[in-house]
């Protein structure tokens, strides 16, 4: 079963006496275990795309099944559950709170999930540990460089076992070199710990990284080609 | 589930992270507080004078005053015309059954003598019954008794302001002191009791058996005479009761006619010092009012800048929105923010309002008492500002897009 499926998808928005189309007819089938480039011009509907897929946005029309859950008529809270549970989000801005620790950024999924403090802390560090942030848990935003608020931000992504890591262009703010830093670790991330990661960009190189590269245009996917497929390991699903 | 602590945490953190903001904000609440608390405690301290000093001149006290009297057209002041005498005392207590006591009174001023100590003081002619009115013990010595008044003994028991000036440190028990010439033998001493609710000094007092008065030290203009008549109710609630015996009962002994004139006047002190206390206590609750609008000033201060902190924290409401959070972790998040300011500002307040009535009891020289019933009042109150206030910023938060949160700028 693929962990996302949509199936015909559309999002209108009333503009007045318009209607613009974000998204129009969308069915994508993602395997657990892929990595996904999702790319296009601004106003393409990848963001559109994206948001549906995080669950922070409900299409409106078409059916989204996330890990087998079908996501439309979920209520506010029951997106959160599933946001919480299931996706771990990466964004440009890296989106941390501000004068807030690193430790407790990372935490801050599993204060909604009611996992018991020293627990909490365990995992974050651990997570901390993994990607190489050791000694910097107790720095602020602030005192930290671009990589590692990112990498910050990914070990935030990782700390609830989500199986879904959705990346809107991580790579946006950051200098060449850690581009790659980055790119390595979330290729390493879907090797080595079979994390499906949806990731967009504008960049080729950054998409060269990934194993399956969706075009989006005017809201319509136009391209959906698979690199080396029998490299990939979408064939291992579960 | 809404993890408790660890909201608690975000909220004060977010709460330190703006220290002076959150100061001048509690500002608000802590002078709210501390006003309500150091209002209640001046009105409480009011009506507990009140009430103390209803209890120094006797509870359920009625007194009977002699009426006025019109003689050629030219009408004279009340207790001009002396028309009460001893047997109406003594019918009163007989017939009246809603009256617990009787006495009567004959008093007036009088020079007292004792070795070469001289004082004016008030002597007051009357039955035993007159202590348990005045519910006023000794504080040595033996009260005069029934015989005392039947011979018209020449025995007086002494206040409190008579020992002081006329005996100084010698005990006075047993000595022998002149009323107007007249050797009576102090019996004994009454206890302190302090300023009338009019105040006089109710300790500058010599009692003296009726009878003695009438016959030894005032005279009477006819026979049996007395000033006034003091009568003690059963209770509160008997007290109508009993002003409308008396009432009756002094209008047959006195022969009045249906469209005669009371030749007397009756009035219910009581009552008159409950009406005091009432409209201090009515005082006691405006004071308390007016200070509650400051404290709703403090809460709308805690509401704008609960706004305030709403919309610069967007983006972070939409990261917490994006990992997890629901409805609820988010308004209680600002609802525990709010309540912390309150309930902080809040003990803050209690602190200023009690050492605030301290101020004003030693400055003012105005006694306050501080309740426990106003301090839980005050910080219950405050608590539920924060919580009444701190809704709404926190309901708009929740309701905010994640998507258009995270783009906040």
């Amino acid at each position: 079963m693929a962990l996302i499926e949509t199936a015909d998808i559309s999002k209108v928005y009333e503009l007045g006496e318009t209607s613009v189309h974000a998204l129009d007819g969308v069915s994508v089938a993602i395997e657990k275990g892929e990595f996904v480039a999702v790319m296009g011009p601004s106003g393409s509907g990848k963001s559109t795309f994206m948001n549906v897929l995080g669950c922070l946005d409900q299409p409106t029309n078409g059916r989204y099944l996330l890990d087998g859950i079908d996501v439309g008529g979920l209520n506010r809270d029951e997106l959160a559950t599933i946001r919480n549970a299931k996706i771990g989000f990466i964004f440009q801005m890296f989106n941390l709170l501000p004068r807030t620790s690193a430790l407790e950024n990372v935490e801050l999924p599993m204060l909604y999930n009611n996992i018991l403090s020293g627990e909490r802390k365990r995992r974050a560090l651990t997570a901390l540990k993994t990607l190489g942030l050791e000694g910097r848990e107790h720095h602020n935003p602030n005192q930290l460089s671009g990589g590692q608020q990112q990498r910050v931000a990914i070990a935030r992504a990782l700390v609830n076992d989500a199986p879904l890591i959705l990346a809107d262009e991580p790579t946006g703010n950051l200098d060449t070199k850690t581009s790659i830093e980055i790119m390595d670790l979330l290729v390493r991330l879907n090797r080595e710990s079979h994390m499906t990661i949806v990731l967009v960009t504008h960049e080729p190189d950054i998409a060269a990284h990934s194993g399956r590269i969706i075009r989006f245009l005017d809201g319509r996917v136009v391209r959906d080609e698979r690199k080396k497929p029998a490299e990939e390991k979408s064939a291992i699903t579960g | 589930m809404i993890n408790i602590p660890a909201t608690l945490k975000i909220s004060l953190r977010a709460l330190r992270v703006n220290k002076m903001r959150s100061a001048l904000t509690m500002l608000g609440i802590i002078i709210g507080v501390g006003a309500v608390i150091a209002m209640l405690a001046v009105g409480t301290g009011a009506s507990a004078k009140i009430s103390q000093q209803i209890s120094s001149i006797g509870s359920n006290l009625i007194i009977i005053l002699p009426g006025s009297t019109t003689s050629g057209g030219l009408r004279m002041g009340m207790g001009s015309q002396p028309t009460l005498t001893r047997d109406d005392a003594d019918a009163i207590l007989k017939e009246c059954p809603a009256v617990q006591e009787v006495a009567p009174v004959l008093n007036g001023a009088a020079q007292i003598v004792y070795g070469n100590q001289n004082w004016s003081t008030g002597v007051y002619g009357t039955t035993p019954g007159m202590l348990n009115i005045r519910e006023w013990p000794l504080s040595s010595g033996r009260p005069f008794t029934d015989q005392d008044v039947r011979s018209a003994t020449k025995v007086c028991l002494v206040g409190q302001t008579v020992v002081e000036n006329l005996f100084g440190s010698i005990d006075p028990e047993g000595k022998v002191i002149r009323i107007k010439k007249v050797p009576f033998t102090v019996i004994g001493v009454l206890e302190r009791k302090g300023q009338s609710p009019q105040g006089q000094d109710q300790d500058d007092t010599i009692y003296i058996p009726v009878t003695t008065a009438q016959k030894k030290i005032f005279g009477t203009t006819f026979p049996g005479m007395v000033r006034t008549i003091m009568v003690k109710g059963k209770s509160m609630e008997d007290l109508d009761d009993a002003e409308r015996q008396v009432k009756e009962l002094l209008r047959q002994r006195h022969r009045l006619g249906p469209k005669q004139d009371n030749d007397f006047t009756v009035r219910n002190l009581t009552q008159i010092m409950q009406v005091a206390e009432q409209s201090t206590k009515v005082m006691t609750l405006l004071l308390g009012a007016i200070a509650s609008v400051s404290l709703l000033v403090g809460g709308i201060g805690i509401m704008n800048i609960m706004l305030v902190s709403v919309t610069e924290r967007t983006r972070e409401i939409g990261i917490r929105m994006a990992v997890g959070a629901k409805t609820w972790d988010i308004r209680l998040q600002f609802i525990i923010e709010a309540l912390t300011l309150s309930l902080i500002g809040g003990i803050i307040g209690i602190i200023a309002g009690v050492s605030g009535s301290k101020i004003i009891s030693a400055v003012a020289e105005w006694p306050t008492i501080v309740s426990i019933l106003s301090i839980f009042l005050a910080f219950g109150f405050s608590g539920f500002v924060g919580i009444f206030f701190g809704f709404y910023p926190a309901y708009k938060a929740s309701l905010l897009n994640p998507i258009d949160a995270l783009r906040y700028e």
